[in-house]
C-alpha cells in the first residue's frame, strides 16, 4: 500500500561556514511513503533546481548504510525518529501527511556547519589520525588465523569496529560528546592482539585529541546509544574510561637508566 | 604518539573528580541516615545528643568531615567547569529537541538537581550546624536512673564556667548527662510547614539526582559488565533512589505531624 503526502519542511539553509544561517519553508509535494528520507530531498531539490534556486546542500554517499555520510537532525532525533537507522535508510512511512518535519544538520562546535546541512566531521579524522591504527611489519602476508584470538573477544572488537563514524553520537548528546565514538575506535583495537603495541599509548592520544577538538564531557545520558544508527554500547565508554585510567595510572612506562 | 596531558585536566580525568566525589557523598548519606535515625527513637532525644556530641568532637570524625565538605565543593565546581564546556561544545542550540525520545529526564538535568541539592546543604547547614556551633540551641540535661532506667529531663540554665559544652557523670546511682539540645532544634526546625516541604522536595531531588548518579559513576570509573552492572543499577535505584530519600524525607515529616 504505496500513499502520497504533502509535508512542510523546515530545513537550515546557510550558504557558507561564516554566514549566520536561517531556517527556509519548503512544502514537499506527492511524496511517497516508500521513498527514503534522502529521495524526498531529491525531489525538492529537483523541484529548487528547476525554479532556478540554489538546491539544499546535504551529506550522502553509499545510500545503503555503511558510509556514515548522511546526516541530519530530523524533529530533534539523528537519523530522525526510527532506531538503529541511518538517514538514507529512514523511510517516508515513518511520517504522516501534512506533517511539519523540522531538518538540521549536526550541532557542534567541532563539527562547523560547512553548507545547510553539511558539516565539516574531520574532526573525527584528526582524533583517528592521533592514535587509531597499528604499526605492522612490512614483509609476507602472515597466514589467517596465525594469532588466537578468543571468539568472544573477536565478536566484541568487531561490534566496536561497526562505528561508521556518522557523528549521531555528538549530535544526540546534550554535551556534543564524542567519547561513544572515541571508545568504539579504541576499543577495537584494545581487544586485540594486533592492537596491544600502541594500547595505552592510543587511549591516552586519542583523549587527548578529542578534547582539543572541542568536543564536550560524557554525562552517562545514553543518548548516543540509543541515536547510534549500528548499536555501538556505552560499554565501549567504560572500556574507554579503563584504557584511560589504566595507561595514566599504571602503563606509564618510562626508560629509567 | 606524543607524551600526553595530566590526567586531572583531561576530560576523564575531570569526570573522575565527579565520579570518585559523588561516590564519597554517597557512602556519606549511609552514615548520616544511620545516625539520624535516632530522631526516631522515643528517648528525649538522649541517644541523638549524645551521638551529635560524638560526631563533633571525635578527631577522625572531624578529619572526614573536612574531606566531606571539600568533596561537596569540588564536585559543584568540576560540574560547573565540565557545563561550561559542555554548553561551548556546543554553541547553536537545535530549533526541536526530543531528548525524552533518547534518555532520561533526571540524566540530562543533573545540573538542575544538584543545584537544588546544593542549596539544600547550604540551608540544612544553616539550620542545624551552624545553630549548633555558634547559634541558640538550647541545653538539656537528663538523668536517668541506672537501676530502674527511668529517665528525666530537665532546662539547664545555669551553665557552670567549667562546662564546655558536655558533661557525663553518675552520682549516687543516677547518670547525669548535660548537653547541646539538637533534638529539641530539629524538633522545632520542623514545625515550619516551609522547611518541612523544602526539605521533602530536596529529598526527591536527591532521589533522582542519585538514581542516575549512583551508576553513572561507576560507568566513568568503567565497571559496567554483565555481570555485576544490574547490582549496581539496583543498589543505585533502590537503595539511593527510594530507601535512603525515603527514610531522611521521614524525618521532617515524622516531627512535623507526629512530635
Amino acid at each position: 500500500m504505496s500513499g502520497q503526502m504533502n509535508l512542510t519542511l523546515k530545513v537550515w539553509r546557510q550558504t557558507n561556514i561564516n554566514d549566520k544561517g536561517q531556517f527556509v519553508t519548503y512544502q514537499a509535494k506527492d511524496i511517497a511513503d516508500d521513498m527514503s528520507f534522502l529521495e524526498m530531498l531529491d525531489i525538492v531539490n529537483d523541484d529548487l533546481t528547476r525554479k532556478g534556486e540554489d538546491p539544499i546542500y546535504f551529506d550522502h554517499d553509499c545510500r545503503e548504510g555503511i558510509c556514515g555520510m548522511c546526516s541530519l537532525v530530523i524533529n530533534g532525533r539523528p537519523h530522525g525518529p526510527e532506531y538503529g537507522t541511518t538517514t538514507c535508510q529512514l523511510h517516508m512511512r515513518s511520517f504522516h501527511d501534512g506533517q511539519t518535519i523540522v531538518i538540521e544538520p549536526w550541532r557542534a562546535a567541532a563539527f562547523p556547519v560547512l553548507k545547510d546541512l553539511a558539516v565539516d566531521r574531520t574532526s573525527f579524522e584528526r582524533i583517528q589520525q592521533a592514535g587509531g591504527y597499528v604499526n605492522v611489519n612490512t614483509g609476507g602476508v602472515p597466514d589467517a588465523n596465525a594469532i588466537a584470538i578468543p571468539k568472544r573477544i573477536a565478536d566484541e572488537a568487531f561490534e566496536s569496529a561497526t562505528c561508521i563514524g556518522c557523528g549521531a553520537c555528538v549530535a544526540a548528546c546534550k554535551n556534543a560528546s564524542a567519547m561513544l565514538f572515541v571508545s568504539a575506535k579504541i576499543s577495537q583495537f584494545a581487544l586485540l592482539p594486533q592492537g596491544q603495541t600502541e594500547r595505552y599509548e592510543r587511549a591516552q592520544s586519542m583523549v587527548d585529541q578529542m578534547d582539543a577538538e572541542g568536543f564536550g564531557n560524557c554525562t552517562n545520558t545514553g543518548a548516543c546509544e540509543a541515536e547510534c544508527p549500528v548499536g555501538i554500547k556505552m560499554t565501549n565508554i567504560a572500556r574507554m574510561n579503563r584504557e584511560y585510567f589504566t595507561a595514566k595510572l599504571f602503563r606509564e612506562e618510562d626508560v629509567h637508566n | 604518539m606524543s607524551k600526553s596531558k595530566p590526567v586531572l585536566t583531561s576530560s576523564l580525568g575531570k569526570k573522575l573528580v565527579m565520579s570518585l566525589t559523588g561516590l564519597f557523598l554517597c557512602t556519606f548519606l549511609i552514615v548520616h541516615l544511620i545516625g539520624n535515625l535516632q530522631l526516631f527513637s522515643d528517648d528525649l532525644g538522649y541517644s541523638f545528643n549524645n551521638y551529635a556530641y560524638f560526631m563533633t568532637h571525635f578527631t577522625p570524625i572531624k578529619v572526614v568531615s573536612y574531606l566531606l565538605y571539600a568533596s561537596i565543593i569540588i564536585h559543584a565546581v568540576y560540574a560547573l567547569i565540565l557545563t561550561i564546556k559542555n554548553k561551548a561544545a556546543r554553541p547553536i542550540e537545535y530549533n526541536k529537541t526530543d531528548g525524552k525520545a533518547n534518555s532520561t529526564w533526571n540524566s540530562r538535568n543533573m545540573g538542575i538537581l544538584g543545584t537544588v541539592l546544593l542549596v539544600f546543604i547550604a540551608t540544612h547547614m544553616q539550620n542545624f550546624w551552624f545553630q549548633y556551633k555558634f547559634g541558640t540551641t538550647p541545653y538539656v540535661e537528663y538523668r536517668t536512673d541506672i537501676a530502674t532506667g527511668d529517665r528525666q529531663t530537665d532546662q539547664f540554665d545555669n551553665v557552670p564556667e567549667t562546662y564546655t559544652g558536655y558533661r557525663s557523670f553518675v552520682d549516687n546511682g543516677v547518670e547525669t548527662v548535660q548537653s547541646k539540645d539538637l533534638y529539641t532544634q530539629v524538633a522545632v526546625t520542623f514545625k515550619n510547614p516551609l522547611i518541612v516541604l523544602f526539605y521533602v522536595i530536596a529529598m526527591g531531588a536527591l532521589s533522582f539526582h542519585l538514581i542516575h548518579g549512583f551508576q553513572s559513576a561507576f560507568q566513568t570509573l568503567g565497571f559496567n559488565h554483565r555481570r555485576y552492572i544490574g547490582v549496581i543499577r539496583a543498589i543505585g535505584v533502590w537503595g539511593f533512589g527510594v530507601i535512603i530519600p525515603v527514610l531522611f524525607a521521614l524525618m521532617p515529616l515524622y516531627f512535623y505531624f507526629l512530635k
